[in-house]
C-alpha cells in the first residue's frame, strides 16, 4: 500500500468566511401572522400568505426587525437608515412561491464584527452583513431523493423569519471557525433573538474556504460547504477540506469553484454542483413591500436596551469576582447561566465556590446552553447558596451536600428542610466522636499498628472508618484532630 | 327595439338601482333575478363570464332585500348586482386568473376589495372573462372562452378586463372590478362605451387581486355612469393593513365631488397623445369633447408629454420581469392544474407549466426572465426603472401647469377578433394608458362619441396622484353635458 505523502499545508494559509443562518425567536412569522413554534403537526401553521396562495401580499414583522437590528448593533455594524428587501429566484417546492423575499443590494446592517477567543489571544472577525428573509419549508422523501417515490412537503417553516450574517473571509483555520460559531451563538442566545439550537436547524451555518500560498495577496479559488449542522461537524468539515484542498494544490490541481456537501457520517465532503450550474436568482427589489426606513430613534432605543453580551460579562466574571477564565468561559455559555451564577454570588458571596458547585453539580445535571431548563429549574440560585451555606458553617459535610443537592434538583425543598428532615448534620460533638475514634482504633490494631510503623497512609484508612462509622456525617477535620491526638498517644 | 318608455331594471345605474330599492319599486332580489336572466339569455353570445354564481348572488339579494325592508341598508351599494373579473380571489368560488394552470383553484379566502363589497351589501353574480393573467388587450388571450363586444359581436372587447366591460355594456351586471396594469380597465371601458376608473397606486389593496406586474396592479370599478365610479371607489379604498403599498390617505366622499362646476380647472392636452396613425373619428371626438369642457368653463393649453413614446418600451420590460417572477409560484405543487407522469420534480413542473400557461403568458415570461438575468438586468430591467421615474417626471411637470391631462383613452376603436395577431400591434394599444399606470395617477375613460361604424370611443381624464376628486368631476361634469350615454348596445 502506498502512503500518500502528508500534505503541505504549512505551505499554505487558509482563508474562512462563514455564513450564519439564525431563526429568529419571533412569535409570528416574517411576512404574516402564522405562528412559529417547532413540532407542531405537519401545515397546520400556514395561511395563504406562507402557502404563497395567488394574492398574497407580505407585510412585514416589525419584531423581526427589531431581533435584527439588536443582532446587527451587538455586533457593531452600521444599521441602514433604509433597507430593502429583494426577491431571490429559484424553483424548488419547498418554497412555496418559488422566490425567497431576502435583501440584496441594501441589506439591514453592514460591517461589524465578533470577537473570538483562539490561542490564548482575542481576535477581531469581521462581519461584512447581516439581511433579514424567509425561510423554507422541508422536503420529506419517502425513501431517498433519487429513489422516493413520492415527495411531501411541509410549509409550518415556509416563512419563519431568518437572519443571515456573513462574515468577512477573515478566519484561518477550522478552529478559528468554530470559535467564531460559538461566540456568535453565544451573543444570539444572550439578546434572546435565537435559541441556537443547531439540532433542530434554528441555527444554520455555510462555509467558504480557500487556500492560497503564504504571503500571497490573492485569495484562492473558494468551495463553498453545506451541512454543518454542529460546531464538532464545522470543524471537522473545514479540516478535511484544508487537507482535501492542499493535497489537490500539492499535487498541481485546480481547485473548483462548487458548492460541498458535508457528509458526516463517512467524514468527507462531496460535490453538489459546480460554478457552471450556479443559479442566476434574478433579484430584483420586492415590489409587495415599501423601502423599509428606520428611525434613528427606533435604533437608539435598542441600542440603550442591550444586554451585556458574553464577551464582557466573561471579563468582568474575572475582574470582579475573581473567577479563572475556565470558569469565566463556562459560566457565560448561555446568559440564563451566567444570571444564575451571579443569583447565587448574590447570597452566597464566595464566587469560586459557587462556581465549583455549578461547574460540576449543576451542570452535571442540565445542559449550560438551555437557557430555559435553567430559569425553570427548582433547585434555584437562592436555594443553592442555602446549601453552600450549610457547609460553609459546618451543618453538613461536602459529601452529604452532594446527595442533598440531587435531593433539591428533584424535589424543589430547601437544603436546610431536606438536612433535618433526614438527619443529616454533621456529627460535630467532641465527645459523641472520640467515644467513635475509640471503638474504631480499638475494633482496628492493624491500621494503628502500621501508623506506628511510620506508615502515616494507614492515618487516612482510620479516617475512612470513622466515617463509615458515622455514616458521612462526621466533621472530617475534626475527626482528622481526634485521630491525630490519640494516635500520638497510643 | 324597446317600446316601453320606462328602462328595464338591467338598464339603470346603480344610484338609479338604489333609489329604487328605497322608493320601494323593486328588491335586490328582483334585480339580481332579472340579471340572472338576461345572463341565461344572453351571456352565450357574449362571454362575459367565466363563473355565475347563481345561489351566492340569490342569497346575497335576499339579505339585501330585508336590509330594504327593516330600513336598515347599509349605503349606497347594497343591493347592486356586481361581476368580479376573475383575477380577484373569491372565497369558495373558483378563481381562474383566465388560465388554465388556475383551472380548479378555489381561494379559502376574499380579496379586500371583494371583502369591501360585500360588506356594502353588493351581490356577487360572477366571475368574468380575461386574458389569461390579465396579459392582453382583447380577451383573446383567455385560457377559456372568446368575449364579444356588446356593440358588434365580431369585435372584441378591449382587455385585459374584457368580460367586466362587455358584462356591464351589455347590461349583465349593473357594475364590474377590474385591474389596470397598462391600460387594462380604461381601454375596455373605452371599447365598450363604459366608465373604468384607474385610481391612484395605494389607493385600492391589491390584497387578494392575483398578481401580474405587483409595481402596474391597479384596481378599478367598470360603471356605466360616472356617479357609480365615484361610489364604488368610495367603497373599495383605503388603506388594508394586509398591503403594504397601500396609503393611509383619508378616503373623500367622491360623489360630493360631482358638483358638475369645472369653471376655472385647468386642462392640459398633451401633443403626443394625438399622433397621425390613429383613427380619425377617435381624433375628432376627443377634440370635440375637448371643446365642451371648454365650453363648461375648463381653460385648456396643449402640454407635451416628451417621454410618451417610451411608455411601451419600459412597460414590456418591467411588467415581464414583474411577471415572471409572480407566476413561477404556478407549478402544480400546491394547487391548480398539475400535468402526471413527470419522472422528477422538475419534469413534473416542467409539463405543468407547458400545458397550464398560453402563449402570450409564456412569452412574457421569457421577456422578463430575460430582462431580469444576470449581466442584462442593468441593461433592461434596471434602465427601465430609470426611465419610468422619467415617465413620471414628465407628467409631474405638466401637474406643475395645469389641473387635469386630457386625451383619447386609445387610438382606435374595438378590433375584429383575430385581427391582431402580431403581438407588438396588440401592444401598441395601450400606447396612452401606460403613462398613467407607471405613474401610478389616477385615470378615466368616458363615453365621448362613435365611431362611422357606431362603435364606442372612450375620452381619457388623467389627474394628479390622489386627485381622483377632480378626475371624476371633470369626467361627471362632462357626461351630464353630453347625451352619449342615451345610446345603448342590442343584443
Amino acid at each position: 500500500m502506498n502512503a500518500r505523502p502528508a500534505p503541505a499545508t504549512k505551505s499554505y494559509e487558509t482563508v474562512i468566511g462563514l455564513e450564519v443562518h439564525a431563526q429568529l425567536l419571533t412569535r409570528s412569522k416574517m411576512f404574516c401572522g402564522c405562528p412559529t413554534s417547532f413540532g407542531a403537526a405537519p401545515n397546520t401553521q400556514t395561511c395563504p400568505v406562507c402557502l404563497g396562495m395567488p394574492g398574497v401580499l407580505p407585510v412585514i414583522n416589525r419584531s423581526a426587525i427589531e431581533f435584527s437590528v439588536k443582532t446587527a448593533l451587538a455586533f457593531g455594524c452600521r444599521v441602514n437608515r433604509a433597507c430593502r428587501f429583494a426577491r431571490k429566484h429559484y424553483y424548488y417546492p419547498d418554497m412555496p412561491k418559488n422566490y425567497q423575499i431576502s435583501q440584496y443590494e441594501e441589506p439591514l446592517a453592514e460591517e461589524g464584527w465578533l470577537e473570538i477567543e483562539v490561542g490564548g489571544g482575542v481576535k477581531r472577525i469581521g462581519i461584512q452583513r447581516l439581511h433579514l428573509e424567509e425561510d423554507v419549508g422541508k422536503l420529506v422523501h419517502e425513501g431517498t431523493l433519487e429513489t422516493a417515490h413520492a415527495s411531501l412537503v411541509d410549509y409550518n417553516r415556509a416563512g419563519v423569519p431568518l437572519m443571515e450574517t456573513v462574515s468577512k473571509p477573515e478566519l484561518r483555520s477550522p478552529e478559528e471557525a468554530a470559535a467564531y460559531l460559538r461566540a456568535f451563538r453565544a451573543v444570539l442566545v444572550y439578546l434572546g433573538v435565537c435559541d441556537g439550537n443547531m439540532e433542530e436547524g434554528s441555527l444554520r451555518c455555510d462555509a467558504n474556504i480557500s487556500l492560497r500560498g503564504r504571503g500571497a495577496k490573492e485569495l484562492g479559488t473558494k468551495v463553498e460547504i453545506k451541512n454543518l449542522n454542529s460546531f464538532r461537524n464545522v470543524q471537522r468539515a473545514l479540516e478535511f477540506e484544508v487537507e482535501r484542498q492542499a493535497r489537490a494544490l500539492d499535487a498541481g490541481e485546480r481547485i473548483v469553484q462548487e458548492t460541498r456537501l458535508w457528509d458526516a457520517d463517512r467524514g468527507y465532503t462531496r460535490s453538489m454542483r459546480s460554478k457552471e450550474y450556479a443559479h442566476d436568482y434574478r433579484y430584483f427589489p420586492e415590489p409587495d413591500l415599501v423601502p423599509l426606513e428606520l428611525e434613528p430613534s427606533f435604533i437608539a432605543e435598542i441600542q440603550a436596551n442591550l444586554p451585556e453580551l458574553p464577551r464582557a460579562r466573561r471579563q468582568r466574571f474575572v475582574s470582579q469576582h475573581g473567577l479563572p477564565p475556565y470558569d469565566a468561559d463556562v459560566l457565560t455559555q448561555s446568559r440564563a447561566l451566567a444570571e444564575y451564577f451571579e443569583a447565587a454570588v448574590r447570597d452566597f458571596p464566595n464566587a469560586k465556590v459557587v462556581s465549583n458547585w455549578v461547574m460540576s453539580e449543576l451542570l452535571r445535571v442540565l445542559p449550560g446552553d438551555d437557557e430555559a431548563a435553567i430559569r425553570a429549574t427548582k433547585l434555584t440560585p437562592s436555594r443553592l447558596a442555602g446549601l453552600l451555606t450549610l457547609v460553609d458553617d459546618g451543618t453538613i459535610s461536602g459529601k452529604i451536600a452532594k446527595d442533598v443537592f440531587e435531593k433539591m434538583f428533584r424535589s424543589g425543598d430547601d437544603a436546610a428542610a431536606i438536612v433535618k428532615r433526614e438527619g443529616l448534620t454533621q456529627v460535630a460533638d467532641t465527645g459523641a466522636l472520640e467515644r467513635i475514634v475509640d471503638d474504631v482504633l480499638a475494633a482496628n490494631p492493624r491500621p494503628v499498628d502500621d501508623f506506628k510503623k511510620g506508615r502515616s497512609a494507614a492515618k487516612g484508612a482510620l479516617v475512612g472508618l470513622v466515617m463509615k462509622a458515622t455514616q458521612g456525617k462526621a466533621n472530617p477535620g475534626l475527626v482528622n484532630s481526634i485521630l491525630e491526638e490519640k494516635l500520638s498517644k497510643a | 327595439m324597446k317600446t316601453d318608455a320606462k328602462p328595464h331594471l338591467t338598464q339603470l345605474t346603480i344610484h338609479e338601482l338604489v333609489d329604487a330599492y328605497r322608493a320601494g319599486s323593486t328588491t335586490p332580489t328582483a334585480a339580481t333575478e332579472a340579471y340572472l336572466a338576461r345572463i341565461a339569455a344572453h351571456d352565450d353570445k357574449v362571454g362575459g363570464y367565466l363563473t355565475v354564481t347563481r345561489e351566492e348572488a340569490l342569497a346575497q339579494a335576499h339579505a339585501a332585500d330585508e336590509r330594504y325592508r327593516k330600513g336598515i341598508p347599509r349605503g349606497p351599494l347594497d343591493g347592486a348586482p356586481f361581476a368580479i373579473k376573475d383575477v380577484f380571489c373569491t372565497r369558495g368560488i373558483r378563481t381562474t386568473c383566465g388560465s388554465k394552470i388556475l383551472d380548479g383553484f378555489v381561494p379559502p379566502y376574499d380579496a379586500t376589495v371583494v371583502t369591501k363589497l360585500k360588506e356594502a351589501g353588493a351581490v356577487v353574480l360572477g366571475k368574468t372573462n380575461m386574458d389569461e393573467f390579465a396579459m392582453g388587450s382583447s380577451t383573446e388571450h383567455s385560457g377559456f372562452k372568446l368575449t364579444r363586444n356588446p356593440w358588434d359581436l365580431a369585435r372584441v372587447p378591449g382587455g385585459s378586463s374584457g368580460g367586466s366591460a362587455a358584462a356591464v355594456a351589455g347590461d349583465l351586471a349593473v357594475a364590474a372590478l377590474g385591474t389596470d396594469t397598462g391600460g387594462s380597465v380604461r381601454q375596455p371601458a373605452a371599447f365598450c362605451g363604459v366608465v373604468g376608473l384607474k385610481p391612484t397606486y395605494g389607493r385600492v389593496s391589491r390584497y387578494g387581486l392575483v398578481a401580474f406586474a405587483s409595481s402596474l396592479d391597479h384596481v378599478g370599478p367598470l360603471t356605466r355612469d360616472v356617479q357609480d365610479a365615484a361610489l364604488v371607489l368610495e367603497t373599495i379604498a383605503g388603506l388594508d393593513p394586509h398591503d403594504s403599498t397601500s396609503v393611509p390617505e383619508a378616503v373623500p366622499h367622491y360623489a360630493a365631488a360631482l358638483t358638475g362646476d369645472v369653471r376655472g380647472i385647468k386642462i392640459g392636452v398633451p401633443k403626443e397623445y394625438f399622433t397621425p396613425g390613429m383613427d380619425p373619428d377617435v381624433q375628432r371626438s376627443v377634440r370635440e369633447a375637448i371643446a365642451v369642457l371648454e365650453k363648461l368653463g375648463a381653460a385648456t393649453e396643449e402640454i407635451s408629454l416628451p417621454m410618451t413614446d417610451y411608455g411601451i418600451a419600459v412597460y414590456y420590460i418591467i411588467a415581464p420581469a414583474e411577471a415572471s417572477s409572480n407566476l413561477a409560484r404556478y407549478d402544480g405543487v400546491k394547487y391548480g392544474l398539475r400535468v402526471p407522469g413527470g419522472k422528477d420534480l422538475i419534469d413534473m413542473v416542467s409539463r405543468t407549466r407547458a400545458a397550464g400557461f398560453g402563449a402570450e403568458v409564456k412569452r412574457r415570461i421569457v421577456l422578463g426572465t430575460y430582462a431580469l438575468s444576470a449581466g442584462y438586468y442593468d441593461a433592461y430591467y434596471g434602465r427601465a426603472q430609470k426611465v419610468r421615474t422619467l415617465v413620471r417626471r414628465d407628467f409631474e411637470r405638466a401637474f406643475a401647469r395645469v389641473d387635469l391631462i386630457v386625451a383619447p383613452t386609445t387610438p382606435g376603436v374595438a378590433f375584429r377578433h383575430g385581427e391582431r395577431e402580431d403581438p407588438l400591434s396588440m401592444y401598441l394599444n395601450d400606447v396612452f394608458t401606460v403613462g398613467a399606470d407607471l405613474a401610478g395617477l389616477p385615470g378615466i375613460s368616458v363615453r365621448c362619441g362613435f365611431s362611422a361604424a357606431g362603435l364606442p370611443i372612450g375620452l381619457q381624464v388623467i389627474g394628479r396622484a390622489f386627485d381622483e376628486s377632480r378626475v371624476l368631476r371633470v369626467a361627471h361634469a362632462y357626461e351630464q353635458a353630453t347625451s352619449w350615454l342615451e345610446k345603448r348596445p342590442q343584443l
